[in-house]
């Protein structure tokens, strides 16, 4: 059979239709629809689709673009923003210190009714991810460029010793972490974010088990794979690619397992 | 430097345009414009080369994805006559705008990328991290029920009233 006489797929006619036909396909297409009738009129309904869509929406781009969107804009909000923020970082670190005992309790007597354990950790990391994950200017505490000092807060907040994973030969950059309120006390949360805004969270909690395999949950649009070891929970938190985010859990569990608690 | 802000400003008409199309609505659609465009220049460091253009548009279905995550867990209040109120829309114009709010989103996404936006299946393929079949199929699948909307949807709508 040459290309000429290959009966035309569906595949095709989408691609005939968006401008992706080979070539040499495009005269078997156009006898195909001329023969028959019903694909020609599907082809013709998909243009018309198009066609609504473009004269719906396409005006958009020619319309002046507003102030706000302006460049010279954004980066100045963003300037005095980021000093605010770091400002509001610094005081909240302080202030971490000074009322933790206060808080850690406070957070304990809120929570101890709730079921604690591991289901209980993993629904508030993934609580955690879904709140912080959408946040654009604000999702962390403390930021990634204060590593040390990070890992030094929140280690001393949660009571043991935490190692930050490095996941950049994944193509995740840490953004930094802050402090949640866990089922049984201080949870230490980190986001990681690669580089078209995907963001990945761990989130380290205390746990009652002593170790458990790592246990995968998906969702239609969120997923988390949780383990405990050596009585210490942790959830793994993205999108819902499970490959992917197998083989970053796979990576933190293989650092947090050599790093942990031996760590300085 | 300079040359990465310059080529980022070019894009802002086709992302609002885009925007303006997925979520329906000017003002956010120039919000997740304006997120878009601050996590972009918070990341220059982090686009590794490549076609800007397509970097952007992932950045906006990103962040479009996770805006429809969160409103998703809260309830929303959404005026019930939304549509027939407005007087602007031809009545066509409104079929095309409640035909593509039926849509699931990765579809929606695939079919405005290629439609409204000209990209190719490869580009579309790499901004949803997914292969090309993938996006054929999503393709078709939302031509598919855009088409029994358009024909059957508002008849059905109608006869309601």
């Amino acid at each position: 059979m040459t290309e000429h006489d290959r009966p035309v797929t569906e595949d095709e006619l989408h691609a005939y239709v968006d401008g992706e036909l080979p070539d040499d396909r495009m005269a078997a297409m156009l006898a195909w629809l001329a023969s028959h009738p019903d694909d020609a009129a599907t082809v013709a309904a998909w243009r018309a689709q198009a066609d609504s869509i473009r004269a719906r929406y396409g005006a958009v781009a020619h319309e002046p673009v507003p102030a706000r969107l302006q460049l010279d804009r954004i980066l100045a909000d963003a300037q005095p923003r980021g000093r605010r923020f770091l400002g509001m970082a610094a005081a909240a670190v302080f202030a971490a210190f000074v009322v933790g005992g206060g808080v850690g309790w406070m957070a304990h007597g809120a929570t101890a009714s709730k079921p604690s354990g591991f289901e209980a950790i993993t629904a508030d990391a993934l609580e955690a991810y879904r709140l912080y994950v959408v946040e654009v200017r604000h999702p962390v505490e403390v930021p990634g460029t204060e590593q040390a000092h990070l890992r030094q807060w929140l280690s001393k907040r949660v009571g043991y010793e935490l190692s930050i994973p490095d996941l950049s030969s994944l193509g995740l950059k840490l953004v930094g972490g802050r402090l949640l309120p866990g089922p049984t006390g201080a949870a230490a949360f980190y986001m990681y974010e690669g580089p078209s805004g995907e963001r990945y969270t761990i989130y380290c909690a205390k746990a009652a088990a002593q170790e458990t395999a790592l246990r995968f949950k998906g969702g239609e649009r969120d997923a988390t794979i949780a383990w405990v070891d050596d009585k210490v929970g942790y959830v793994v938190s993205g999108p819902s690619d499970r490959d992917k985010l197998e083989t970053v859990a796979k990576n933190v569990y293989d650092q947090v397992d050599k790093g942990g608690a031996k760590k300085s | 430097m300079a040359t990465f802000r310059q080529e980022v400003e070019a894009t802002i008409p086709a992302l609002r345009r885009f925007a303006r199309a997925l979520t329906r609505d000017a003002e956010t659609a120039d919000d997740l414009v304006q997120d878009t465009l601050v996590r972009a220049l918070r990341s220059e460091h982090l686009f590794h080369g490549g076609e800007l253009r397509t970097w952007m548009y992932t950045i906006l279905a990103n962040l479009n994805r996770n805006r429809l995550r969160s409103l998703a867990r809260r309830p929303v209040m959404v005026p019930v006559d939304d549509g027939d109120a407005a007087v602007d829309a031809t009545e066509g114009a409104r079929d095309i705008e409640r035909a593509l709010a039926t849509l699931v989103d990765e579809q929606r996404d695939a079919l405005l990328l290629v439609v409204l936006e000209g990209l190719s299946y490869r580009e579309v393929a790499e901004i949803q991290g997914v292969p090309i079949g993938t996006v054929m199929s999503r393709l078709a699948r939302a031509r598919q029920q855009l088409k029994s909307f358009l024909e059957g949807g508002r008849p059905a709508l109608r006869r309601v009233k």
